[in-house]
């Protein structure tokens, strides 16, 4: 029988995934967005989670719009992509440095 | 079911909705050459808006939707400086988008667009609305940052707002998940700030509900830019084109302000305890960050960055004192500052032309003698930031580090008066190259003949006098909003 703390769980990972993704990765933009995605759904795997053993919808409802600003979020973030590749010819991280201090 | 009464407790916003709406489709019909009516007409859209914050304000707090939105004095006052400020900056950015042939209707639109966002958000009661009120907010403000679009560094900052707010926003509602689960064991789960208000004294996880509040702290933190979530700042300051930043650095703080207050308050007050002392350490670093950093800045947008992030540590000041003096001295500071930055970067405005930024603190050599009013406007601006009395940056640090005092935290008003001191070097470093350093030769320093700019700035720097002078109604306002 899977249980709620099992899913809580996999959600923690899913996050911590998602964070080491940001964080360690040094070579590609894409690869932050991918990570974006993915802890967004480690919130959503938590909220519905919560719903179905809690007994309470609201926390699914809460996934929607979840879900739907992540495409909006997405959309964004791929506009601004292509803007940096258009500006720079490059969307690998180590480049993107001319603001310091 | 939403009815009738709903609608009408939300019409400042559904009003701001449907002229932003507006706005998009006469500039998609609109000849090039009457484009320029766009910028008066999204600044009455303002005016009205204020207005209708006002005039429809209930005596008592009114909530629509179930909760989802309540409409008290506190969201009132955010409400009516957010919209104020992004009418002056519309005022301020005019000549420097005509310069710098930036001057669109998505600008307008995208800034009445996060407007909406940051009243939704202020006026949040669910967890649901912060989080849709700081989307809106975020995705409006990412694309305004690249608005720029053939400039490198005005993506750069774009893509690194990005990553780090949407790293925000799921640190965030990571917080919100466990806050949700912790609030269903041992009771009813639930969204509502209201609800979640006592949840400490029945829930069977308090653990998990700590948890959750780190993380949603850790989410604060980077939308108010307090250190060691300050990354973001320094680099969209300096990257995005001055009038965004000038948005930036005064509606959104309002918001995060009111973010804060509605998140930490309004729906974890009884983990107070808890969450003081991360604010205290928050707090502490933002002051220490923010002022010794900004010391070797060059660049003035940069070095008005880490000026935010020292003004974000003394707001904290007064949220870590949780009481409602110390909500009602940083709902003042938050005010305050967005004042007086406005009025910084309005001078900036009012000095860059096409191929001068005036984005270096060198370039302001001698800005006395080619200008003597316009340095008179950036001292007040300067002195205001600085905290020096009479101006009104003073006032606002007084109460707040007051309201920490009171709530027994005697040591951090002292670091904070012991920052606030060091600051004084980097905005006074500002004065001195105005009023004592010769023009460089050559030097392009000329304010814009703007009418509208002039005046406008001129009132908002003075009124950083007026106001320092004259306090007690504001505050006496933003006190009553909080019960006092």
């Amino acid at each position: 029988m899977i249980s709620l703390s099992h899913y809580i769980v996999l959600g923690a990972v899913l996050f911590c995934i998602a964070v080491a993704g940001l964080f360690i990765n040094r070579k590609n933009v894409i690869v932050l967005l991918m990570s974006i995605e993915l802890m967004l759904l480690a919130v959503n795997t938590n909220f519905v989670a919560f719903s179905r053993f809690l007994g309470d919808v609201s926390g699914q409802v809460f996934v929607f719009f979840i879900l739907t600003v992540a495409a909006a979020e997405a959309a964004i973030g791929l506009a601004i992509l292509v803007l940096l590749f258009r500006n720079r010819s490059t969307i690998n991280i180590a480049d993107i440095d001319s603001m310091k201090g | 079911m939403p009815n009738f009464n709903d609608i009408l407790i939300l019409l400042p916003e559904f009003y701001l909705v449907a002229a932003a709406c507006l706005l998009l489709l006469l500039d998609a019909f609109m000849k090039p050459e009457q484009r320029a009516s766009l910028h008066w007409l999204s600044i009455l859209v303002l005016l009205v808006a204020i207005y209708l914050v006002i005039a429809g304000q209930p005596d008592f707090t009114a909530t629509a939707f179930g909760g989802m939105f309540v409409r008290d004095r506190i969201a009132e006052i955010l409400k009516v400086f957010a919209l104020g400020t992004t009418a002056m900056v519309m005022v301020y950015a005019r000549p420097y988008l005509i310069d710098r042939q930036l001057l669109k209707g998505e600008f307008y639109t995208l800034m009445i667009f996060a407007v909406i966002g940051i009243m939704l958000l202020v006026s949040a009661g669910n967890l649901v609305t912060v989080y849709l009120g700081l989307e809106l907010l975020s995705l409006s403000s990412y694309a305004l940052v690249a608005l720029n679009r053939d400039s490198g560094l005005s993506t750069e900052a774009a893509i690194k707002y990005f990553v780090l707010g949407a790293l925000a926003s799921g640190m965030l509602l990571y917080g919100m998940s466990m806050v949700y689960g912790a609030s269903g064991m041992g009771g009813v789960p639930s969204l509502a700030l209201s609800h979640l208000h006592d949840v400490m004294s029945y829930t069977t996880a308090p653990k998990l509900l700590v948890f959750g509040l780190i993380f949603m702290v850790v989410g604060i933190g980077f939308k108010l830019g307090a250190a060691p979530f300050h990354m973001w700042i320094p680099d969209v300051y300096q990257g995005a084109s001055t009038p965004v930043t000038t948005f930036i650095a005064s509606g959104s703080k309002l918001a995060a302000f009111g973010m804060a207050y509605r998140l930490l308050e309004g729906g974890m007050g009884d983990l107070s305890p808890h969450w003081q002392m991360m604010l205290a350490v928050l707090a502490v670093a933002s002051l220490a960050i923010g002022n010794l950093v900004a010391i070797v800045q060059t660049n003035l947008k940069r070095m008005l960055a880490y000026s935010t992030i020292s003004h974000m540590g003394y707001l904290l000041l007064g949220l870590a004192a949780a009481s409602p003096e110390g909500y009602a001295a940083a709902m003042f500071y938050a005010i305050c500052y967005s004042l007086m930055s406005v009025a910084a970067f309005g001078v900036i405005l009012a000095l860059a032309r096409s191929g001068f930024e005036c984005e270096e603190i060198a370039d302001l050599k001698g800005l006395n003698q080619k200008s003597p009013w316009m340095a008179f406007l950036m001292l007040l601006a300067m002195f205001s930031l600085a905290g020096v009395p009479p101006l009104f940056g003073f006032w606002a640090k007084a109460l707040v580090l007051e309201a920490a005092i009171h709530a027994g935290m005697l040591w951090l008003a002292i670091v904070g008066v012991v920052f606030a001191i060091i600051g004084l070097y980097y905005y006074l470093h500002v004065i001195k190259v105005m009023y004592f350093d010769k023009p460089a030769e050559g030097s392009l320093l000329q304010a814009k003949p703007d009418v509208p700019l002039r005046v406008v700035l001129s009132l908002n720097a003075l009124s950083l006098l007026g106001l320092g002078l004259y306090w007690g109604p504001l505050l006496s306002w933003c006190r009553t909003a909080f019960g006092l």
